[in-house]
């Protein structure tokens, strides 16, 4: 009887969880065959043969010019964003204790959109990447006073995200209100809002590259406190953890990640809230697999949506933050009609 | 005495729960903290653990004032079970007894042979090692507190405090839950604290009694000398006849119905 009951359990556990490695690697392997075919992938006509000969350095044709100064900054962004997205989403989850828990809730992206909208409306035909640095500190803003707000004598995860809500609802409105103002001007502002990789250069790779190089390897060192907090706030404290402490510096880096990201990339919806999902489901519960499996699968989303965006209709680019939008919905649905039962 | 709170003054925000609140907690005894809801016994229990700093006063651990002391020093010293146990998403039983070593362990370290000798006793000692690959969430009430139990002892710590570990379960599990805890401390020479409801419970398996009311402590001592007509009466508010128990002779306490306070002559029983 026992026996059966444990065989039926281990036949449970799928094969990803007893071998993490292989699938996480097979994952990896796809995301770089995708963006391999992401940089012949677009507006103009690329061939792989131009992409290979670009890769290794031959720069003499047109073609594998444009690979180098156009698509490979893109690809890389796919990379970067993704990872930002998806670990601070995976980070969240876990702190707040919420599987609905993502960069959005806890205000950075309004927050980071907001400021981002406020600089390209006061100065018309500013570049899109001098917003980096408004958006990067407004989702900081945001997110610290969601922190401030939420905390008395300690923030917990339940005020954090009502919190958070709130704010965000403010910067939405606060959004919203720049828009129904400036009802010429936005256009520019509105695709970056969307969320789009189109136009990065490499200056943008390299001002989301160091917070990712950074914060994602931190986070997975305290992977196990992550899985600790999990256990509730008492639980977690009786276990020698200083969870307020541990709590803040966790958000903290989460929301530096996301911020990194909203700003050079805008606002792309349901990454930070559905690779945390599929990388839970595939590879269970420990963070310390979980994180790096959620960072590949917003890698994959980000490649895809990329993808699509750009070779749906060309000429015309699809922002990748309405395909992610798109595709995350229904994801979304189904996941909660497959696990509300 | 190892634990001690010492003039505690217990709040959450600015509700007082318990004021000039003294509890010496015996070593090497199984202690029970018992009182109505709302008597501040889960209260105390929890500033005993370090996780609920006190107003005024102080909590004494190995004679230093334990806010005073890193929460991963007194994780190693000191295990507390709390009420409301959150079970992660599909986790196995060992993993979750693992988590009794965070306290010992740093981020990047492989696990110690100590860490690993440390988990397979406390699956053994609560015999929750056959289960050790099911879900936690599928398994039995009681199995599912033996294996929280379990992370508690993996930590291996002589103290070992726990927010009513019975309730919500049935009564066999109850008593699973209590032997084991009364093993622990017989066997492995445990500091047992809890908080527990049920005062015959209580009585059978505690060494010693801490009766609360409003914040306060109205009497200890063993059960023999605590649960008395009066003292049930004063702090539960209930009539209730004491008898010994048939078996273990330890006091009975069976509550009386409106109808039936008049028959029994109460007073003189407890004698």
């Amino acid at each position: 009887m026992t026996s059966t009951i444990v065989a039926q359990n281990i036949r449970r556990t799928s094969l990803a969880r007893r071998h993490p490695a292989i699938l996480m690697g097979s994952l990896g392997v796809l995301a770089l065959v995708l963006s391999f075919y992401g940089l012949s992938v677009g507006a103009t006509e690329v061939s792989l043969g131009d992409v290979l000969r670009a890769l290794v350095g031959d720069t003499s044709t047109q073609a594998s010019q444009i690979v180098i100064d156009f698509q490979l900054p893109r690809v890389l962004l796919c990379w970067l964003v993704g990872t930002a997205l998806a670990v601070s989403g995976a980070v969240m989850q876990g702190v707040i204790r919420n599987p609905l828990a993502a960069p959005d809730i806890i205000g950075v992206t309004k927050g980071s959109g907001f400021a981002g909208m406020l600089l390209l409306l006061a100065i018309p035909g500013l570049p899109v990447v001098a917003v980096v640095p408004a958006a990067f500190v407004g989702g900081l803003v945001a997110a610290g006073i969601v922190y401030l707000c939420a905390y008395r004598g300690g923030a917990s995860p339940i005020r954090i995200a009502l919190v958070g809500i709130a704010v965000s609802a403010a910067f939405e409105a606060g959004i919203r209100f720049l828009l129904v103002r400036n009802p010429l001007d936005v256009s520019a502002a509105l695709i970056w809002l969307t969320g789009s990789l189109f136009g990065r250069s490499m200056t943008s790779v390299l001002e989301i590259l160091p917070w990712v190089l950074v914060l994602v390897p931190l986070i997975i060192v305290w992977a196990r406190k992550l899985d600790v907090l999990g256990l509730g706030d008492d639980l977690a404290a009786g276990l020698g953890e200083p969870v307020e402490r541990t709590r803040r510096m966790l958000l903290f880096f989460a929301v530096v990640l996301a911020a990194s990201a909203v700003a050079v990339s805008g606002t792309i919806g349901f990454v930070g809230l559905i690779a945390p999902h599929m990388a839970r489901r595939v590879f269970g519960g420990k963070h310390f697999a979980s994180i790096p499996a959620a960072a590949l699968f917003g890698v994959l989303l980000m490649l895809i949506a990329d993808m699509l965006g750009r070779g749906l209709a060309p000429p015309l680019e699809i922002p990748a933050g309405l395909v992610t939008a798109v595709v995350g919905g229904p994801y979304f649905l189904y996941l909660l009609v497959k696990t509300g039962k | 005495m190892r634990l001690q709170a010492q003039g505690v003054q217990l709040a959450y925000d600015r509700t007082v729960i318990a004021n000039d609140l003294t509890l010496t907690i015996p070593d090497g005894k199984v202690s029970v903290l018992i009182g109505p809801n709302g008597s501040g016994k889960s209260t105390a229990l929890r500033a005993l653990a370090r996780l609920l700093p006190p107003a005024k006063g102080s909590v004494i651990l190995d004679g230093k004032s334990i806010q005073d002391t890193p929460t991963k020093e007194v994780a190693r010293l000191l295990a507390i079970l709390p009420q409301v146990l959150v079970t992660p998403e599909s986790i196995s039983v060992e993993d979750l007894v693992w988590f009794g070593r965070h306290p010992h362990r740093t981020s990047l370290k492989v696990p110690s042979a100590a860490d690993k000798e440390a988990v397979e006793w406390a699956l053994s000692v609560t015999s929750t090692a056959e289960l050790r690959h099911q879900h936690v969430d599928q398994l039995s009430g009681g199995q599912r507190q033996r294996v929280w139990i379990a992370l508690c002892l993996a930590q291996g710590t002589d103290l070992i405090l726990l927010d009513e570990p019975t309730t919500y379960l049935d009564v066999a599990y109850q008593l699973e839950v209590l032997d084991l805890l009364h093993q622990l401390n017989q066997e492995q020479g445990k500091t047992v604290v809890m908080v527990l409801h049920d005062f015959n419970m209580a009585a059978e398996y505690a060494d010693h009694v801490f009766v609360m009311k409003s914040g306060a402590l109205v009497t200890e001592g063993a059960p023999e000398d605590v649960f008395t007509y009066d003292i049930i009466r004063e702090v539960f508010g209930v009539d209730a006849k004491v008898i010994p128990h048939p078996v273990s002779g330890k006091p009975m306490c069976i509550p009386l119905r409106a109808g039936l306070r008049n028959r029994a002559n109460l007073a003189v029983a407890t004698g």
